[in-house]
């Protein structure tokens, strides 16, 4: 290489070693290869040089282009690189800073019961009903075979409405039996129908709320057994709890609008809460074939149709499956506590990503 | 219902244990409720003779005693100052637990002297707080005997619960008959001699209300000396928790426990005339036993002497004939009352008594006459005397009927396989007598005892009146057949244990079962989560509230009015979950927790009926944070919950539009309806009213929204129509106009959006501004309108078209000028 070659060689090396930023490196860039750059005029001056030393020195001046450009475009690289890491150190932020707030809502421990419920029943082919709060006399009581005299009404505790002069005054429905009555009036038979709800009873204290949620049972058909009623509740229960082996216990007790009836007790150990252990027995739910007469009230003939009847508390099987010690902070709308007990609206209750 | 175990045994021959009578009462529906037996503690001591009791060798304050206990001397050192020589005390031997102190007895060696064993206090019995010294026995008390049983203390008490329809079991007689049908043990035999009548003077009956009364006995016994009652009767009640009296009354209340017959005494030198009479009330006021006065009604039946009334019918006897001390002779009643006359006299004034809790679930009216003369046998036992002739008014009420089983029912209604015989022999057990048997059915004449079988007389059936006559016929037709038949089937099942019944799954209605839920249901369900999704925490708050608190809220109409509110406060029915909600966070504000999102699916009440309203309120501000400032949360945060949900429900969003008429519980200036169509509306949305927040003591600001699920169209199930995805870029204009201040926002955008259909795909507003250099009553709307062209890219000259048509289009609807 000549000696002016290798000068413009070793200059723009210092150039571009010296410069600070981009706007440099392209001054260097342009004061090189630019159209009035030093190499360019050197190319430019390739005409002039004699013949015979024309066609090394054209040799000589290309290897120098490639080299110089090269030269040029790993320095922009190195620049580009630090240029980056310069922005970015700027732009550091503090990851451990809140982010912008997104308040998480939920679904109160009741309606996420009742919507297991209906997962779990909806699997058995029931459908859901649903009636008034505000109820009359007939439906509540009387269709189901509890007449005004009854000894089962003096239990209910019932609330009574202010009614119009001459007429029986409308109650706020002490179960959600009445909807049997309805649905059978409305559905007809067969039927397998579920019906959460709320309910009402003049009691308010630790263990009782004047308004609480019951969910109702009714399963008519041609040759629906007793067995059918114990299998049903068996299969319920387990799903329901979760526990495959929950030991189940029926016996007698009344109620008057199903025949037999009985109570359904679950086993636990009444010490540790722990459902399906130990040697307690604890009283879940009523139930029963339906009696003859509330069939016939509806005009269903029982020598043809016959079933059952069942009902249990919402918020007695979600405090045991959950662990909720006190009932009345279920209606209290304390946020912490909704927040401690409610559930994410995205789980689901689809029985195949568990209920 | 409590009674004693040895009470139960007066008419039950058992040996079974206590906790397996506890287990077949529950198997069999007269479900234990609880068992209390000091007995069980007690059992290891013993009563023992002290032989001797010396001076402890090596110990100031000890005695070394030698003691018998029925089986053997043995040695026991005893620091008790009262152990002598010859007494009769209680010996525990070791092994035994000894309550008082927690410690299980060990033979031991106290400086030198073997003590196997301790004499033991009231207080180291658990039996009371003496421990003064031991307890000393009386003389014959007889050594080796099981202390508890010498002292009648290991007579456990059982209480179990009777349901309604088991009237016969408010009785130990009635109890025992269904243990022994359950395989527990036998019935025995029961049978009163006759007391000879040794007079005929006394009261007379009269029966003016035969319905209320149709049958009643009476019998006179004078002579007598009333006292307190002997140990036996008075232990019986005070174990059940009843006080002994005198020996009279004691004696009725024993017939009312032991066979649930309530009988009555009145005293005969109390009563005024001869003659007592069963009659309507005529608004007389009496004081009764319990010491409270009652008027009665002619709808309470009462029996009256010639001085006025004496006594409630089957319910509570009269302060002024009672028995006492001096009473010399006494008129026992024993009647025959109606259930339901009794229930609801009772239920009007409110009495409960254990009479009344008998009669109206129904006595055995065949017992009658034997229980006269049992009761007159212990009277004239208890307090001597001489008994009159029985007088009776009325006629015994025809009880007698039969009832038919279908052997084959008891697997296709009852599931149970249960052969013939043992069913047959379940029933006889309980006291039906077979009239006629073959191979399919059995038919039994029910016992007098069991009116809730077959019932006779019991309520009619009570079919909707809009029944089809020939439907209702027939099944009540179905039904006359069907109930003593499962009457029947109950008993034989319910003796049996229902346990042994086998489970049998449902059968498929369908292999793939059908929606659970209807499509409103399902509405229901996904606003629920959209709305929790969006942030809000669901509640569940009552549908009642205080009357004046909800009438903020709406309408509160008398007939959503609670006539026996539990509480001042919860009185009304809600307008709207609003009202509640508004509540609730108010409650949240007091615990210091201003700031919430709420909602709730649930009714709102109205005077045409209720309406399923998912419901939502925020309040305070939003959170602090460095990013985003906390601002006080408004009428838009609601509009936002509100129109996600509706959103999320299918509904046409294009379709609706917002009007400025929202409810008074709303501010007037920041709220809105929202409409689909002039008529139908969906929602409603705004920030609370300032005076509603000061009624219910909200201190920052409200926000809330209603929507209607019941009003939510149920959208059509139409395919869709391909999506419009052309492929030239949308280009976006953003245009300002000025309008007048009371034109909606709406009415702007809605003419943008139709100034050119084909071209137009969306219009966003994003800036509205006042004052400053926009003139008074005038504000400026920014809005972005989207141009999509479709089979080529726009020119600027079509552009430029295109935007004059939407100036032009503002300025048609909303009188918009471009800014």
């Amino acid at each position: 290489m000549t000696d002016d070659l290798s000068a413009l060689q070793a200059e723009t090396d210092a150039a571009l070693a010296a410069c600070a930023d981009l706007r440099a490196w392209d001054a260097v860039r342009v004061g090189v290869l630019g159209r009035n750059g030093k190499l360019t005029a050197l190319l430019r001056d390739l005409g002039k040089t004699p013949p015979e030393q024309r066609r090394d020195r054209g040799a000589a001046l290309n290897r120098l282009k490639e080299a110089l450009t090269a030269a040029i475009e790993a320095r922009r690289g190195a620049l580009e690189a630090a240029a980056l890491d310069a922005r970015l150190a700027a732009e550091r932020l503090d990851p451990s800073l809140p982010p912008r707030p997104r308040a998480a809502g939920l679904i109160h421990p009741i309606s996420r019961t009742m919507e297991e419920m209906a997962a779990i029943f909806g699997a058995m082919g029931f459908e859901i009903a649903e009636g008034p709060d505000v109820e009359t006399d007939w439906h509540n009581f009387s269709a189901l075979n509890i007449p005004a005299h009854h000894p089962a009404r003096d239990d209910q505790d019932t609330f009574y409405l202010t009614a119009p002069p001459g007429s029986p005054p409308p109650v706020l429905r002490t179960h959600t039996s009445p909807v049997q009555i309805r649905a059978m009036l409305g559905r007809g038979v067969p039927l397998r129908v579920i019906v959460p709800g709320r309910t009402y009873r003049a009691d308010h204290d630790a263990t009782h709320s004047p308004m609480f949620h019951q969910c109702e049972g009714l399963v008519l058909d041609r040759a629906i057994t007793l067995g059918h009623l114990k299998g049903c509740l068996i299969d319920f229960l387990r799903a329901f709890f979760a526990v495959p082996d929950l030991p189940v216990r029926f016996r007698a007790s009344y109620f008057p609008f199903t025949e037999p009836s009985m109570e359904v007790d679950i086993g636990w150990d009444r010490k540790s809460g722990e459902l399906g252990k130990g040697a307690d027995w604890l009283e879940i739910l009523g139930s029963g074939m339906v009696h003859p007469r509330v069939l016939a009230n509806v005009g269903i003939d029982p020598r043809e149709w016959q079933g059952f009847a069942f009902g249990m508390g919402v918020e007695r099987v979600t405090m045991l499956k959950h662990g909720i010690p006190d009932l009345r902070p279920f209606y209290e709308s304390d946020i912490r506590w909704l927040r401690h007990y409610g559930f994410n609206p995205l789980a689901p209750t689809m029985l195949h990503e568990g209920a | 219902m409590k009674f004693t175990l040895s009470w139960l045994r007066a008419h039950l021959d058992t040996d079974a244990s206590v906790a397996a009578i506890g287990e077949a009462l529950t198997r069999i529906g007269l479900e234990l409720e609880g068992v209390s037996d000091r007995g069980a503690t007690l059992a290891p001591f013993r009563i023992a003779h002290v032989v001797e009791a010396v001076q402890h060798p090596n110990a100031d304050r000890l005695r070394a005693c030698r003691v018998d206990t029925g089986a053997g001397i043995v040695s026991v050192v005893c620091g008790a100052p009262n152990a002598h020589t010859g007494m009769k005390a209680v010996f525990a031997p070791p092994g035994s637990f000894i309550p008082g102190t927690g410690i299980t007895l060990k033979t031991g060696e106290i400086r030198g002297v073997t003590s196997a064993g301790m004499l033991l206090s009231a207080r180291e019995m658990g039996l009371g707080d003496d421990h003064s010294g031991i307890i000393e026995l009386p003389a014959d008390a007889p050594v080796g005997t099981p202390y508890a049983a010498w002292a009648g203390l290991d007579d456990p008490v059982i209480e179990i619960a009777v349901t309604p329809n088991r009237g016969d079991c408010f009785s130990v007689r009635g109890v025992a008959r269904d243990l022994a049908a359950a395989g527990i043990g036998t019935l025995k035999p029961w049978a009163p001699a006759p007391v000879p009548a040794a007079f005929a003077a006394g009261p007379r009956w009269r029966i003016d209300w035969p319905e209320a009364c149709p049958w009643i006995l009476g019998r006179t016994i004078r002579g007598l000396r009333n006292g307190p009652s002997p140990r036996w009767l008075a232990d019986r009640l005070t174990a059940i928790g009843l006080r002994p009296i005198n020996a009279l009354v004691d004696v009725t209340n024993l017939f009312t426990v032991d066979l649930g017959r309530p009988l009555h005494v009145f005293d005969v030198a109390k009563l005024s005339g001869d003659t007592l009479v069963l009659r309507r009330g005529a608004g007389e006021t009496f004081r009764a036993l319990n010491g409270k006065d009652y008027a009665v009604t002619a709808e309470d039946c009462v029996i009256a002497d010639a001085a006025g009334v004496q006594s409630m019918a089957g319910i509570v006897g009269g302060e002024a004939t009672g028995c006492d001390e001096t009473t010399t002779a006494v008129f026992v009643e024993c009647a025959c009352f109606d259930p339901v006359r009794v229930a609801l006299s009772g239920r009007r004034h409110q009495v409960v008594s254990d009479a009344r809790q008998r009669f109206e679930r129904g006595i055995d009216p065949a017992l009658m006459p034997d229980a006269v003369e049992a009761a007159t046998r212990l009277i004239l036992e208890l307090c001597g005397g001489e008994a009159g002739t029985v007088t009776a008014a009325g006629a015994p009420p025809a009880w007698q009927r039969d009832a038919t089983m279908r052997f084959a029912r008891l697997a296709a209604f009852g599931g149970a396989e249960v052969p013939a015989d043992e069913a047959v022999g379940a029933l006889e057990r309980l006291g039906f007598v077979v009239r006629t048997r073959d191979a399919a059915q059995v038919t039994v004449a029910v016992p007098p005892w069991r009116n809730d079988v077959a019932a006779l007389g019991g309520p009619a059936l009570d079919q909707d009146p809009a029944l089809d006559p020939a439907v209702a016929a027939r099944a009540a037709e179905g039904c006359a057949l069907a109930e003593p038949e499962c009457d029947l089937i109950e008993e034989v099942l319910r003796l049996r244990g229902l346990d042994t019944i086998p489970a049998v799954s449902l059968p498929y209605a369908a292999p793939v079962p059908l929606p659970t839920l209807t499509d409103a249901q399902a509405r229901a369900a996904r606003a629920r989560r959209v709305l929790a999704a969006q942030g809000l925490a669901e509640c569940v708050t009552f549908s009642f509230m205080a009357a004046r608190e909800a009438a903020v809220f709406g309408p509160t109409p008398e007939a959503l009015r609670l006539a026996n509110p539990i509480a001042a406060d919860l009185d009304q029915l809600r307008p709207s979950p609003v009202a509640t909600l508004a509540l609730a966070a108010a409650g949240n504000a007091a615990r210091g927790l201003p700031d919430l999102a709420l909602f709730e699916v649930g009714p709102a009440f109205a005077s045409e009926g209720q309406h399923l309203v998912a419901a939502g309120l925020r309040a305070g501000a939003t959170p602090r944070n460095w990013l985003a400032p906390s601002r006080p949360v408004d009428a838009m945060d609601a509009k936002a919950d509100l129109f996600e949900a509706l959103a999320a429900l299918a509904v046409p969003m294009e379709s609706l539009s917002v009007t400025a008429d929202a409810p008074g519980f709303y501010h007037p200036g920041q709220s809105g309806v929202v409409r689909q169509g002039p008529k139908l509306v969906l929602g409603r949305f705004g920030a609370l009213h300032p005076s509603v927040l000061g009624a219910i003591g909200l201190a920052g600001a409200a926000a809330a929204f209603e929507l209607f699920l019941d009003a939510i169209p149920t959208p059509k199930r139409r395919r869709r129509a391909p999506p419009d995805l052309p492929p030239f870029q949308p280009v976006r204009r953003d245009f300002a106009f000025l309008v007048d201040a009371a034109v909606p926002a709406e009415t702007v955008l809605r003419a943008a959006r139709g100034a050119e259909r084909s071209l137009i795909a969306g219009v966003a507003l994003f800036d509205r501004y006042e004052g400053g250099t926009v003139p008074e009553g005038k504000r400026s709307l920014g809005i972005e309108v989207t141009f999509q062209p479709r089979d080529h890219t726009l020119a600027e000259a079509e552009l430029e078209a295109a935007a004059g048509k939407v100036v032009a289009a503002v300025a048609k609807a909303a009188g918009g000028v471009l800014r």
